[in-house]
């Protein structure tokens, strides 16, 4: 199917089927229960996971395949969205050309950033990302205020030129949209006890990471993808073969920035603001966990650990004790109180810890991340040893 | 994955017993069957708490929802009412908004706009939150705020201290109680001039984004007038944590009052660093230098330590006060916590009683409706004595609170002391002044 | 003349705590080969041995005194502390004027336990996975260190006030005026960094450290415990970033995110001084501490706006690019 091999196939089959039913899969509990706090199936949430996704997707391309670990990919994130937010403000509130130019502008920004990084290899290599990221973060937050209206965020305004857009009386913000089809708008399917929400802007992303999904196989599959791991297991050997390997870098590293620029872009046409903290170091840190967390150099894997991630930081952070107490009400109340004296640290204002816990955790026990753990359990489940999977699955040294 | 397919089945099957899926437009649409987003229709309707539970501000966000707590406690019927008693409004009941009992929902800003926006939303898309308040940056207070007036819910702003958030940031759905850069300039200058004199050299240190822009051109503006002189005025990165490099050139600058224009983590360390390099036994001009922080809380008075002492700047409430009201305020937290509130923790109980004495007097959750009976809204009662919610840009008008770092606490508590009460009158502006001017209400959104 | 004198005072002072901070990280890096993302967490544990020194030296008893009022009108609560009443209150107020020094001694071995029972019980395995292994258990460490602080002595600075003598100025010659703690600080990591150094260069016990950072195999194959050694060098590491957490507290009151705020900035500083490289790292951290503090001068801000912001990343930049291994570092280590 489309170019891929069988098992490649399945696996994209896989993914797209788990995307396009995920209002379902997300919201497994009734919404009138206890247990409604861990759906996760809003059309924000689900914005973010499959964004996120399409970032970690790109950074793995970049480190997954050629091992180089860039610390400052959330700046290719910022610009995409500073990008897409000055579209909306300057052009048409139609999210193509803003999602066009952020990529492009995202591109040429890791080109630039590419170029003179890519000098260096190891550890140099990351700290010339991360300081050209660092930069780019304070001089946001700051002295660029004019373009990026620093603490707040870039915002749209009434009085905004929009100059393709027809002009707008009606005294609020005008919204994105797909050629009139508006990012926001969404239909909710109540069946029984349950409510699915579908959202436009939701399935526009999933579409969106479907893509960037399928190109990331080829690329795991092209000549090209076998030189840049051809790059990580022996780059002295590339070149005493007479081949430069600094062209493929490049293109690895600006394919990923160009990733991350689409992302930036959905972000901001999902929600038209731009905050300077999205090229912060944690942010870029933010992604190199979601890819080790969900496993480096796999295909799916990248896609698990945005999803884990983002879904401790929205759903286990509103957790409070009113939450438990209900949870816990029929229990008698000293060990109702126990109990959620025991859970309280874990939830809510703790979910840092939670999440900081998980990740030594797997890190520990999943040396391949989770993706491992899921072969793991398949493997539990046939005795003989696993086939799907497995190739995509597979885990190669960092370094 | 079976968990997966086993939901799937359980929903056709729970989908074939009730006969239909009804499919029903929702929030964020054009077209609703709704008058409004979330429009309450059980017994009970949900307010979101977006307060900062991670990060710098963790301890500020704690405080405000112990209050967010209280208020919810006592808009229901429980405990002792705190300033429900005292309220010049009598439209509640102690029995809910509109006989719906209030239920609340929290989230974690982490003092991120980003992050701030999306614990928002999540509260207005899956929890149906009607309002949104919280919050202890003005960065995060614009960002939901623009968010609120999208999804056609209230906002009523938590701790945010910038002009801009009712100056040319100001938005239809949002409300701020709290009080601003140019009202902090305008009741500090006058005790300036009493306690130091009108013949000063001014050096400000300023953290360098929007709050700290807007905070120091207030306070230059307002010392300038009195005949004070701004010799410098020095940006600081915002992830600066050592000041040394911008105290030492205060030493031979000529200036003799250093005015501090930080706030949190950033505050506590420049003042620190102030204090070390001797700044405040120093003698310029023939004159004590002095140290001003024009926007203090007690939280960060206590971050401070001794270095607070004698140091002057102005706050929105102190627990201290002794109208029926404070007294009341304190006296129902302090019984359930343990220690008394602290300004942010005040700011957001009123923000919560206001918004449901609105709708209580509007008699429908519609934030039309709701904004409608905010603008204009004249009250007493809640601890800053007689205010005006105006109409013009929702921003109240109360008196403002010079104070100063007590020389002998008796407690861990008692950490300032009330100079003055500067009368709203004196801080009150034109809503067209150059400071605030740029933005536009707008119109108020409903949202469906 | 003076404003020159000034600033580089205060990079001595910066550079200071970022060459003590990379230099733990130097040695476990050198030492072990792995990459310690928990590094900050432990400067700022060593921190809060002081706050924590401090409390327990303020361990107080309450009595009430019925003249003052509390904040509900109740009579107050006035608590003394066992130490004030058991050496009589000015040799007690004494004791608790003193607890940063005295969380000095407290500190080194609790950082060497913290330092040992880290290794031995994590790190030990991540020997031989990958760099970016490590740095997920090291980062997830980190979150869990900090998150625990937090929910022990909340999100808001503590002060740790210096001795009331070492608190003051002192006027040095030529009239300059400077803060004592400072001075301090910076003899005091002076001090610390010579003693490493000397350690490893004068000592047996260094001697086969460096050998063995220099060939491990080898020097097991020699029937050296290796490993153990290496353990002991962890905990001195640890100890080393504890002892620049605790000292540092009176100069900016500890907070429980203090180790991230330290962490990127120690890294580029290793980096810059070269991977490997223990002279390279305190270099690299004094250098950068006074660019820091010179951009930061009126005159520099006002030359090009915003080099504040940014001074250290750039210099980090162009001494990557003009020198592919930092200020000394080595070749194919982490390359």
């Amino acid at each position: 199917m489309f170019g891929l091999n069988k098992k490649d196939s399945a696996l994209l089959l896989l993914v797209a089927i788990l995307t396009m039913l995920a209002p379902f899969i997300l919201n497994p509990f009734p919404s009138d229960s206890g247990l409604a706090q861990f759906n996760a199936g809003y059309p924000d949430l689900m914005q973010r996971f499959v964004i996120f996704g399409i970032f970690a997707i790109g950074f793995n391309i970049l480190f997954g395949l050629t091992g180089y670990l860039s610390f400052g990919h959330a700046a290719f994130l910022g610009v995409g969205s500073y990008s897409a937010v000055w579209m909306f403000k300057l052009l048409s509130m139609n999210i193509i050309p803003a999602i066009v130019l952020s990529v492009a502008i995202a591109g040429l920004f890791a080109l630039v950033i590419g170029y003179v990084s890519l000098r260096r290899t190891g550890i140099y290599f990351s700290i010339l990302t991360l300081a050209f990221a660092q930069m780019s973060f304070a001089l946001a937050y700051s002295v660029l205020t004019p373009i990026t209206n620093g603490e707040t965020g870039l915002q749209l305004s009434l009085d905004d030129p929009r100059i393709l857009d027809s002009a707008n009386t009606s005294g609020s913000l005008p919204v994105t949209s797909l050629f009139g089809l508006e990012m926001r708008s969404s239909f909710d399917l109540v069946v029984g006890p349950w409510s699915f929400t579908f959202s436009v802007g939701y399935y526009i992303c999933a579409i969106a990471m479907l893509l960037a999904f399928y190109l990331s196989i080829r690329i795991f599959r092209s000549p090209f993808g076998m030189m840049l791991r051809a790059i990580k297991s022996n780059q002295q050997r590339l070149n005493y073969t007479g081949l430069n390997p600094k062209p493929y870098t490049l293109a690895a590293f600006v394919i990923s920035g160009m990733y991350a620029g689409l992302a930036g872009g959905l972000l901001a046409s999902m929600d038209p603001l731009a905050g300077a903290e999205r090229m912060q170091w944690t942010a870029s840190g933010e992604v190199v966990l979601m890819t080790i967390l969900g496993g480096v150099g796999t295909l799916i894997g990248p896609v698990l650990g945005a999803g884990l991630i983002k879904y401790f930081e929205n759903i286990f952070s509103k957790i409070n004790d009113t939450v438990l107490h209900g949870w816990f009400g029929i229990l008698p109340d000293g060990i109702e109180d126990f109990l959620v004296s025991i859970i309280h640290p874990f939830v809510g204002k703790g979910w840092h810890l939670t999440l900081g816990i998980i990740f030594m955790l797997v890190v520990t026990f999943l040396p391949g991340g989770l993706v491992e753990g899921g072969q793991r359990i398949a493997r539990l489940f046939r005795s003989k040893k696993k086939t799907d999977g497995a190739d995509a699955a597979k885990t190669e040294p960092a370094e | 994955m079976s968990k997966t397919n086993l939901t799937r089945r359980g929903v056709l099957k729970s989908g074939a017993v009730a006969g239909a899926g009804v499919a029903l437009p929702t929030i964020f649409t054009a077209s609703s069957a709704a008058a409004y987003t979330n429009e309450p229709t059980g017994g009970s309707v949900t307010l979101g708490f977006n307060v900062p539970q991670t990060g710098p501000y963790a301890d500020e966000g704690a405080d405000e929802l112990r209050a967010y707590e209280l208020a919810v406690e006592h808009l229901n019927g429980g405990g002792d009412g705190g300033m429900m008693n005292t309220f010049s409004s009598n439209a509640l009941q102690g029995n809910g908004i509109l006989g719906k009992k209030v239920e609340f929902v929290t989230g974690d800003t982490q003092t991120k706009s980003d992050a701030a926006r999306a614990s928002a939303k999540s509260m207005i898309e899956k929890d149906g939150a009607i309002m949104i308040t919280g919050g202890s940056s003005s960065g995060v207070a614009i960002a939901v705020q623009g968010l609120c007036q999208e999804a056609g819910v209230i906002f009523m702003a938590g701790l945010t201290h910038s002009n801009d958030t009712t100056g040319k940031d100001k938005k239809a759905n949002g409300f701020r109680h709290f009080f601003n850069g140019y009202m902090s300039g305008a009741a500090l200058a006058p005790v300036l001039k009493q306690l130091y004199g009108d013949d000063r050299k001014a050096y400000h240190l300023t953290a360098d984004y929007t709050w700290g822009w807007t905070q120091q051109e207030s306070i230059a503006a307002a010392t300038e007038a009195l005949g004070w002189e701004t010799v410098n005025n020095v940006l600081t990165p915002l992830a600066a944590t050592d000041f040394s490099s911008y105290i030492a050139p205060v030493l031979n600058s000529g200036a003799d009052v250093l005015v501090l224009n930080h706030y949190g983590g950033n505050m506590v360390n420049s003042l620190t660093n102030a204090v070390q390099f001797g700044l405040r036994n120093k003698e310029v001009n023939g004159k004590n230098f002095e140290i001003v922080v024009p926007l203090f809380s007690r939280l960060m008075a206590r971050g401070a330590g001794e270095n607070i002492k004698g140091i002057v700047g102005s706050t929105n409430w102190h627990w201290s006060l002794q109208d029926d009201a404070s007294k009341a305020f304190v006296k129902s937290f302090g019984t359930k916590y343990g220690f008394p509130p602290s300004q942010a923790a005040h700011t957001v109980y009123c923000q919560t009683l206001l918004y449901a004495d609105a709708c209580q007097r509007a008699g429908t959750f519609n934030p039309c409706g709701v904004a409608e009976a905010l603008e204009g809204f004249e009250f007493d009662g809640l601890g800053n004595g007689k205010t005006l919610y105006r109409a013009e840009d929702h921003q109240c008008f109360k008196d403002v609170l010079v104070v100063k770092g007590k020389e002998n606490p008796t407690s861990e508590f008692d950490l300032l002391e009330v100079v003055e009460v500067t009368p709203a009158a004196q801080v009150t502006y034109a809503p067209d002044h150059p400071m605030f001017a740029g933005g536009a209400l707008g119109t108020c959104n409903p949202g469906a | 003349m003076d404003a020159i004198i000034l600033q580089i005072l205060n990079g001595l002072d910066k550079g200071s705590a970022y060459a003590l901070i990379a230099l733990g990280l130097t040695l476990i890096f050198g030492t072990l080969g792995v990459v310690n993302f928990a590094h900050g967490a432990l400067f700022m544990i060593g921190a809060f041995c002081a706050v924590f020194v401090q409390r327990l030296l303020n361990l107080s008893f309450e009595t009430v005194d019925p003249s003052k009022t509390d904040f509900l009108g109740q009579p107050l609560k006035v608590k003394t502390p066992y130490v004030e009443s058991w050496f009589g209150p000015d040799v007690g107020a004494t004791i608790i004027d003193w607890s940063v020094p005295l969380a000095v001694l407290f500190c080194i071995p609790v950082m060497v336990l913290i330092g040992f029972v880290m290794e031995r019980g994590l790190i030990k395995h991540f020997y031989k996975r990958e760099h970016a292994d490590q740095i997920l258990v090291t980062f997830g460490l980190a979150i869990v260190l900090q998150e625990v602080i937090k929910a022990f002595y909340g999100a808001n600075p503590i002060q740790t006030p210096a001795p009331e003598t070492l608190s003051g100025v002192a006027t040095l010659a030529g009239g300059i005026v400077y803060p004592v703690w400072r001075i301090v600080y910076f003899c005091f990591a002076a001090v610390i960094i010579g003693g490493v150094f000397a350690f490893l260069q004068f000592t047996t016990f260094g001697m086969v450290v460096r050998a063995g950072m220099a060939d491990r195999e080898t020097v097991g194959l020699l029937g050296i415990n290796i490993d153990r050694r290496f353990t002991v060098m962890f905990g001195i590491a640890a100890a080393v970033a504890g002892l620049a957490g605790v000292m540092y507290g009176p100069i900016n009151a500890p907070n429980y995110h203090m180790g991230m705020d330290f962490l990127v900035l120690s890294f580029v500083v290793v980096v810059v001084g070269g991977m490997g490289s223990l002279p390279g790292a305190v270099a690299a951290g004094f250098l950068l501490g006074i660019l820091e503090s010179f951009a930061s001068t009126t005159w520099a801000t006002t030359t090009i706006p915003g080099i504040n912001q940014i001074i250290i990343y750039l210099v980090a930049i162009i001494i990557l690019l003009t020198r592919p291994r930092g200020l000394l570092g080595k070749k194919g280590v982490m390359e």
